[in-house]
């Protein structure tokens, strides 16, 4: 092979190569991305059926409940206009609260409870998941939603 | 009084950096010597201020001074002193200007470093540093003033938030930026060559060991975070793809490509522009990654309080940076033409095929982490990417590149000659797939399809670089510290590669319900709930539980987690206990009570080699320390600035 040869059997290895992980990446893309809805969207159907996704919003107070002496939790997420029931087998995080912003992962059954496995409540009470408060911003209007996070999160000393 | 000092001293800071700027970059411009020796003096007075300003800032945390708004919200009367000094860079303001008080250490040391360069290029690496410095003084003067005061002041802080409240995390930060920081000075070496039109080897020669030391660092700070987030964030992941956590591996791949191709352009005169703009590249997701955490425009457990006009002063300073240095690129680099040519069995090849497909996975990482910020900016809809895009598209680049390595170390420069390596990488590939596959199918049952290969790769890394060092010991030959640092950062990525298999493979996690006095059987182990009794520490209470671990009776550890309630912040924290037994870590997290007769939850996990994946980091670390320290940058260090001076000031560029 000429010098020339050889360069361009090295750059077509290249593209080749670049292109495959690009193609790759795509279809892992398409595959494995999660979509977020909140409360009103599942209500209103607009969930494929079967599909995984995360739910967002608040934990409605009072209604966390657990089977006594197991692993099962109930409690329901709210956007203050639709109320989604979620049970959910496993550890709760340490921010999780009632009142308080969460995500959680997984499936809507056929009855419309969320089937979770996993629940998110990382974020640091000063606020919530940005995501959560974009959507109770557009159901609620600006005034309602913005004092919700300190307001409910309790003892904010920090003052934001 | 110290507040203020501390203030003053920021502003005189941003003005030497001003002075620094100027001086390093239009002295050598204008051939104004005298300019040019008033930048080591701003260099200095620059790091003298910032740590001043530091060190007030760290006294008005150690004496509780809370009429300063910063330390008010990040401690309190009865935080430990330990944590009242690492509370400095606890939130944005301090991180910032823990960034700041670094970069002007790191400039000092390039100062000193560079007193054997030529004085111009030395000072015009001191200038493109300057400006750095002089960006982050500005942002955080204008935008995250530490030193600001509360009128009336606190009574009491805040306290320290309480996940930060870890001895690792402690230092995570330093160590982390540390890496980062030093990107800016690869940056700054490329932004210099490029000023000076002389992008010749020697540029890459000076730059090689900084590069190296700053992706040592980061490598460790990556490793401690990691460390952290397993034992006291997520129940005991080791990487969740966390945007945080990417931010700071974008710049890891790229600096990784670096330190590969910046060998190159060393060694052999290749690659050059394609270095420059790694270097570019490295620095730009460094600040990237500054950007992405400091803005809030991501969600994640490290974000801070969101504020805009701290996100927008930041991407307008990237957007100055890097567009100013692209800039330059685009109008020097065509005049870069590498003469020397390689044969596709060359190392050369190799660590073509390396930085290609590290800057692939990188790239991958950057379209992952950025797609929920585009898709949300686009009104798509809001998506999440995790593990299941992130896992399979990582190990699409890795998997080759892995491969290709132990091939490419054992390939010479210019002409591969692979074929006369043939019977030592068939013997070491052989043993290597024997053990993987012992190990996959022998001691841990139930393996993946990938187990197997994952395990056999690491091996192999680890037998081919052994092969060089173990041949010159045998036949009495030197052994060069350059050569040694590399051998045993190979080693670390084969030990790394080999516990992320195992760890990927074999975990086991399970969430148990328990009464005090049941026991509950994971993965061979007997975890027995013991009950769980009130704790108090300094400035928490809360509830520790005792759980005794035993293996087919034989007593294995005794396991303490604890639910911690800070009284300040009123935020619950679990702290994990975690045990090593025979490689595996369990790891034990106490849930909630849930009632019916003292029942808790209970989440238990064994991860096998866990502990290996950051020991294996801390490894491929050292490894870049002693390449680093190679005699070799030293003497040829001198004997090129020798030749420099001889030419006199005739290499300057246009």
């Amino acid at each position: 092979m000429t010098p020339r040869q050889r360069r361009m059997t090295l750059v077509a290895g290249i593209l080749a190569g670049v292109t495959v992980a690009g193609a790759l990446a795509l279809s892992a893309f398409r595959q494995n991305v999660t979509f977020f809805f909140d409360p009103s969207q599942v209500a209103s159907g607009k969930v494929p059926p079967g599909e995984r996704f995360r739910l967002g919003g608040m934990v409605t107070e009072g209604s966390l409940h657990r089977v006594p002496g197991s692993l099962e939790v109930q409690f329901v997420v709210t956007d203050f206009a639709h109320e989604i029931p979620v049970v959910y087998a496993g550890v709760l995080p340490d921010l999780f609260r009632e009142g308080a912003g969460v995500v959680a992962h997984g499936r809507l059954r056929a009855d419309g409870t969320f089937v979770a496995d996993e629940v998110l409540a990382k974020h640091d009470e000063k606020y919530m998941p940005p995501e959560v408060a974009r959507s109770l911003k557009r159901r609620n209007g600006e005034s309602r939603a913005a004092p919700l996070p300190s307001g409910t999160a309790g003892v904010n000393p920090a003052g934001g | 009084m110290l507040p203020e000092l501390g203030h003053f001293a920021l502003i005189l800071a941003l003005l030497l950096a001003a002075l620094q700027a100027f001086f390093g970059i239009a002295g050598p411009w204008l051939g104004r010597e005298r300019w040019i020796a008033a930048v080591t003096p701003a260099v200095a007075g620059q790091f003298v201020m910032v740590a001043l300003a530091a060190g007030c800032l760290v006294a008005a945390f150690v004496g509780y001074d809370f009429s300063v708004a910063y330390v008010a919200d990040n401690s309190n009367s009865a935080l430990p002193l330990f944590y009242r000094v690492t509370a400095l860079w606890g939130a944005h303001e301090g991180s910032l200007l823990l960034w700041i008080l670094l970069l002007a250490a790191w400039t000092v040391a390039v100062a000193f470093g560079a007193a054997r360069l030529p004085r111009h290029f030395a000072a015009r690496v001191l200038g493109v540093l300057g400006v750095v410095s002089f960006g982050f003084l500005l942002f955080t003067l204008a935008t995250s003033n530490p030193f600001l005061r509360l009128d009336p002041p606190a009574a009491d802080g805040a306290d320290l938030n309480p996940i930060l409240q870890d001895p690792a995390l402690a230092v995570h930060p330093p160590i982390l930026y540390t890496g980062y920081v030093g990107f800016a000075v690869a940056f700054a070496f490329a932004c210099a060559a490029m000023l000076e039109g002389r992008m010749d080897q020697s540029w890459a020669r000076w730059t090689r060991p900084w590069t190296t030391v700053a992706w040592a660092f980061l490598t460790c700070g990556i490793a401690l975070g990691s460390f952290w987030a397993y034992y006291e964030l997520g129940w005991g992941g080791f990487w969740f793809w966390d945007p945080v956590e990417n931010a700071s591996f974008m710049p890891w791949l790229v600096g990784t490509a670096l330190v590969h191709s910046l060998a190159v352009t060393d060694k052999r005169g290749l690659f050059k522009s394609w270095t420059l703009l790694l270097a570019i590249l490295a620095f730009s997701l460094s600040m990237l990654g500054t950007f992405l955490v400091r803005s809030g425009v991501l969600v994640s457990v490290h974000s801070f309080a969101a504020d805009p006009k701290r996100g927008v002063f930041i991407l307008a300073f990237l957007i100055v940076l890097v567009g100013g240095a692209l800039t330059l690129y685009a109008w020097r680099a065509p005049r870069l033409r590498s003469t020397a040519g390689f044969e596709l069995g060359a190392r050369e090849s190799f660590l073509l095929f390396n930085n290609v497909l590290l800057v692939i996975a990188a790239a991958t990482v950057f379209a992952g982490t950025l797609a929920p910020l585009i898709s949300d900016a686009l009104r798509l809809g809001t998506l999440s990417v995790g593990a299941p895009y992130f896992n399979p598209t990582f190990m699409v680049s890795m998997l080759p590149l892995l491969a290709l390595l132990s091939l490419g170390i054992h390939a010479g420069w210019k002409r591969g000659r692979l074929k006369d390596k043939q019977r030592t990488l068939l013997r070491t590939l052989l043993a290597a797939a024997v053990l993987g596959c012992a190990v996959a199918f022998g001691i841990f049952a139930g393996a993946r399809v990938l187990t197997p290969v994952g395990l056999t790769l690491g091996i192999w890394i680890i037998l081919a670089s052994l092969v060089d060092p173990i041949d010159r010991w045998r036949r009495r030959l030197s052994l060069p510290r350059a050569v040694l640092g590399m051998t045993i950062a190979h080693v670390g990525l084969g030990l790394a590669v080999i516990a992320l298999t195992t760890v990927q493979s074999f975990t086991v996690e399970r969430d148990v319900a328990l009464a005090a006095g049941a026991s509950a059987e994971v993965g061979g182990y007997q975890f027995r709930f013991e009950g769980v009794h009130p704790i108090e520490g300094p400035n928490y209470g809360g509830a520790g539980a005792r759980v005794a671990v035993t293996r087919g009776g034989a007593p294995v550890a005794i396991l303490t987690p604890e639910k911690r309630q800070y009284w300040v912040q009123r935020q619950l924290t679990s702290v994990t206990s975690i045990r090593m037994s025979r490689g595996n870590n369990l790891l034990v997290a106490l849930g909630d009570d849930l009632g019916g007769g003292g029942r808790w939850s209970l989440r238990i996990q064994i991860r096998p080699l866990v502990s290996l994946i950051w020991l294996a980091a801390f490894v491929m670390a050292l490894g870049g320390v002693l390449a680093a320290s190679d005699r070799r940058y030293r003497a040829l260090r001198a004997a090129e600035a020798a030749t420099a001076h001889a030419a006199g000031p005739a290499v300057q560029g246009s």
